[in-house]
Order: C-alpha cells, then sequence, then structure tokens
C-alpha cells in the first residue's frame, strides 16, 4: 500500500518536473514526442491519414523539392530514393510511396547544419508514386511527386 | 544484439558526406513464413546521428525502408576528425550505436 502510495507520488512528480522544463523552454515539445513512435502516422494506410499523423493539414506542390528514383525499378525491394529540398528552412524531410499499405516510409528532423537531403532505399510493393514532403520552420508544408515503376514488387512474400 | 552498422564520412569542402548502412532484418509484418503463418513486424523505429556532440539529425523509420537500412546525409561545417554517433532502436526494443570519425 504504503509502496504504491510512494511509486504515485514518483510518478506524478515525474511528470511534474517535464511539464516544468517544457514550461522553462529547456525541453521544446517536439523534442519530448520526438523520442515517442508516430504509430498513427506510420501506420495509416493512405497518404491522406499519414499527413495528417505528421501533422502536414495542407501541402503545397513545389518544384524545389528533388526527387530522385529510378523510373523503372526491377527490384521492388530495394528502390534507391534520393531526396533535396531547396526550399529555404527546410526542417524536415519525409518519404511516402502512394500505393503501400502504408504509404509512409520515414521522417527525419535536420539541425545544426545538417543539410535537408537524405537518401535510403525503400520498398514498393507496385508502381506508384513517390512523394516527398518537406517542413519549413515557419510550420508549412510542401510536397513533390515522382512515379516509378515497379516490375517486381517488394513487399510480398 | 544486432552486427555492427558500417559508417563512412568524409569532408568533401566544409560538407561532410555521412552513409551508413545498418544491419536489421525490417520485417514487414506482412509477410508469411512457408507456413502461412505471419511474421511479426521488426523494423528500426527511430535514428540519431550526432556530429562533434551535437545532434543533427534524427528521425523515424517504419517497416518500407529496405532491409539493411542505408542512409545517406551530409552536414555542413564540421571538421576532419568530428566524431559521428550514430543509434538506432527498433520495435522489439532492440538498440545499437556506433561511431565513426569523419575523414
Amino acid at each position: 500500500m504504503d509502496a504504491l502510495r510512494r511509486t504515485l507520488l514518483k510518478g506524478a512528480g515525474a511528470t511534474g518536473a517535464i511539464a516544468a522544463a517544457i514550461a522553462a523552454g529547456v525541453l521544446k515539445p517536439s523534442q519530448v514526442l520526438a523520442a515517442e513512435y508516430n504509430r498513427t502516422a506510420f501506420e495509416a494506410k493512405d497518404v491522406a491519414g499519414a499527413l495528417k499523423g505528421v501533422g502536414a493539414g495542407s501541402t503545397t506542390e513545389s518544384k524545389d523539392i528533388v526527387i530522385r528514383a529510378p523510373d523503372i525499378a526491377e527490384n521492388g525491394a530495394v528502390v534507391p530514393v534520393d531526396v533535396v529540398s531547396n526550399i529555404p528552412n527546410t526542417i524536415s524531410l519525409a518519404v511516402l510511396v502512394d500505393k503501400n499499405p502504408s504509404p509512409l516510409t520515414s521522417a527525419f528532423d535536420f539541425a545544426n547544419g545538417a543539410l535537408p537531403e537524405m537518401a535510403l532505399r525503400v520498398k514498393m510493393g507496385q508502381t506508384s508514386l513517390v512523394e516527398a514532403i518537406a517542413k519549413t520552420a515557419d510550420g508549412k508544408y510542401y510536397i513533390a511527386k515522382k512515379e516509378v515503376k515497379v516490375t517486381v514488387g517488394g513487399c510480398g512474400g | 544484439m544486432a552486427d555492427p552498422m558500417k559508417i563512412r564520412a568524409q569532408m568533401k569542402g566544409d560538407i561532410a558526406e555521412i552513409r551508413v548502412l545498418m544491419s536489421h532484418p525490417m520485417e514487414t509484418g506482412q509477410r508469411k513464413d512457408s507456413n502461412g503463418k505471419i511474421i511479426p513486424a521488426h523494423h528500426i523505429t527511430s535514428i540519431t546521428v550526432d556530429v562533434g556532440g551535437k545532434r543533427i539529425i534524427q528521425g523515424q523509420t517504419g517497416p518500407a525502408v529496405s532491409r539493411n537500412p542505408v542512409f545517406g546525409f551530409k552536414v555542413k561545417g564540421p571538421k576532419a576528425g568530428d566524431k559521428v554517433v550514430i543509434h538506432w532502436e527498433d520495435n522489439k526494443g532492440d538498440k545499437r550505436t556506433d561511431e565513426a570519425t569523419i575523414s
């Protein structure tokens, strides 16, 4: 009984400490949230759901995001994708594959001199649009798309 | 414990190019084994990259990143000799940290 009470008190104390740290500006809420896996976004079944999950309500099409990916991918299990944002003050990038069971593949935040670009390899179940979302420091979201044809899918067994 | 990452970090002008290869199955949770049983999802969920003691990149990944993920990043400002520390965690609580020096 006593032990339980102490645990509860301790728990409340810890939460209070985090709230205080946020209030004091020591910890920014985004940093605290970032530690937790964004299940909503990654398990969303369509692009709209994934965008909502990462907090992108509306997106503007932009030619300043460059997606380099093959026009035809022979092996859907390994499709190299290279994304560069030339939009000033880009702080985050996310890559989505439109027709995958869950479109969001990954999302990265950049700081301390990291250039807003990344190279990765994604799985694609079938021919689909590959989309890149860039978030700028003022909270705006931009999107670019490129179609990649897949001859052998990479999500099946 | 997973196999070590392979990290390459090289200065090109005032920009360091970092490439990392992580050893991970990245199971989607949608494939079935020969008995028709679903293979449970097992994939990296979060990645951080620190250069010279500063967090430059943090991100999250889902199961649609290819097996044995390769990532490429660029960062402006570090010097040759600075340390690159990369860390990942997966959805089963496994984790790994490896480091390299910028050349």
